[in-house]
């Protein structure tokens, strides 16, 4: 039922926080919207072939993180926060623009050839 | 509210001719999968034989799902299913047989999930045990064990013959299991990816002696590999929780089993990369600092 979720041994990141990233993925795709209830932790766990304390981990630090709420004994909801998924989006825009920026380092740029490369990409984007 | 733990070792020992195992405290909690790991050798084997009531210790004291043992092992055993890869089934007789037999010793036993497991491990109920490959022994060995719903689930070196097939399907019906909270399996393995994908705890044995037992987690955030490059001729400081450190000219490798962001931040530029550890590594590395700090 939960298949779609992958873990990969040949992935780097512990599977807790691939776990995590593919929630994030489906909350700002709007796949899950707000108040949709999470598969509980032992069914998840059960699904992937992963351990619960892997599952739970998880799912407490989407918790903290406010992208989930657990009500106890209710389980587990998409947090119910307006524009939810736009800002787990603007979250991921950072990190590639974070990553970039280490890039741009390396190749000795400037922030402002930096800033020009993305007008640049911008721009490319607008033609197709 | 309490619960009874489903494995409860305190201070066991027993020793033989050859090898005895020392010391050894362990807790299992209900709901959760506990990975038995040691080399060859190391006792994972008579920790189970104790486990199971099949040896009494010369020492300490062994309960399970709150029976002492081997005493109450009658009673107990009506909750416990127990495999290993030596188990032995009468060839001459079918799977049908021996699930008529099991059925006929267990109250418990689930004829309809008995039938399914029949199917998704791809048994045949009328087929010879004699017939079976090593693998289809294996399942059915399971298949007996998991269809008496068994509240504790013991198994020794379930994975170890299978192939990777085989193996992502028993993986699957053991995570099936722990559906229900107030199950729980201990499995004894040296295949450190199975181990590492499904349990919850990890216990660590060597030469009869504990070497560790925490969440696996917990192992998983504690455990780095520290790469520094430091000018030659400068002395490290002395770093608390430190496993190994091996210097190789101006690069120098350390292991820690207590990782904090801390820690970078005291070693400061000369560290070139922090990298995480799998269960296999931290396993080796676990066992080897622990037979240094033995001195053996």
């Amino acid at each position: 039922m939960y298949s779609g979720i992958n873990i990969s041994q040949t992935d780097p990141r512990p599977m807790y926080l691939q776990i995590m990233e593919q929630i994030r993925a489906r909350i700002a795709a709007g796949d899950w919207a707000a108040g949709k209830e999470l598969p509980s932790i032992r069914a998840l766990a059960a699904a992937l072939n992963v351990s619960v304390i892997t599952v739970k981990r998880a799912y407490l630090d989407l918790e903290s993180g406010g992208v989930i709420v657990t009500r106890h004994g209710k389980g587990s909801f998409v947090a119910d926060v307006n524009g939810l998924a736009g800002e787990l989006k603007a979250e991921e825009l950072d990190e590639h623009l974070a990553a970039a920026a280490g890039i741009g380092r390396l190749l000795g740029l400037t922030p402002d050839e930096l800033a020009q490369r993305l007008r640049r990409a911008t721009r490319t984007l607008d033609r197709k | 509210m309490t619960t009874t733990k489903h494995i409860e070792m305190r201070n066991v020992r027993k020793a033989f001719r050859f090898f005895t195992l020392e010391d050894l405290s362990l807790d299992l909690e209900p709901g959760q999968i506990m990975g038995f790991v040691g080399p060859n050798g190391a006792g994972k084997s008579t920790s189970i034989r104790l486990m199971t009531g099949l040896l009494t210790p010369d020492a300490g004291e062994v309960r399970v799902l709150g029976h002492a043992m081997p005493d109450a092992q009658a009673i107990a055993k009506r909750d416990i299913g127990f495999v290993s890869d030596d188990m032995r089934l009468f060839g001459h007789a079918s799977v049908g047989w021996h699930m008529r037999f099991v059925a006929s010793l267990y109250p418990g036993w689930d004829p309809q999930y008995a039938k399914a497991l029949v199917k998704r491990f791809n048994l045949r109920i009328e087929q010879n045990v004699s017939g079976l490959s090593s693998g289809e022994h294996v399942k059915t060995v399971l298949m007996l064990a998991l269809a008496r719903r068994p509240r504790l689930l013991i198994l020794d070196e379930p994975t170890s013959g299978l192939d990777p097939v085989a193996r992502h399907e028993v993986l699957t019906e053991l995570m099936d299991v722990l559906r229900d909270e107030d199950r729980s399996i201990l499995f004894s393995s040296h295949n450190t990816v199975d181990v590492e994908r499904i349990s919850d705890r990890i216990t660590f044995i060597d030469r009869g002696r504990l070497v560790d037992s925490n969440d696996k987690e917990d192992f998983l955030e504690r455990w780095r590999r520290i790469q520094l490059q430091v000018p030659a001729g400068t002395t490290l400081p002395d770093l608390p929780h430190l496993v190994s450190r091996v210097a190789d000219g101006q690069f120098v490798t350390l292991t820690t089993n207590r990782f904090s962001k801390d820690l970078v931040a005291f070693l400061g530029s000369s560290v070139r990369e922090v990298h995480r550890m799998s269960l296999e590594e931290i396993f080796v590395a676990n066992v080897m600092h622990h037979r240094e700090a033995r001195g053996e």
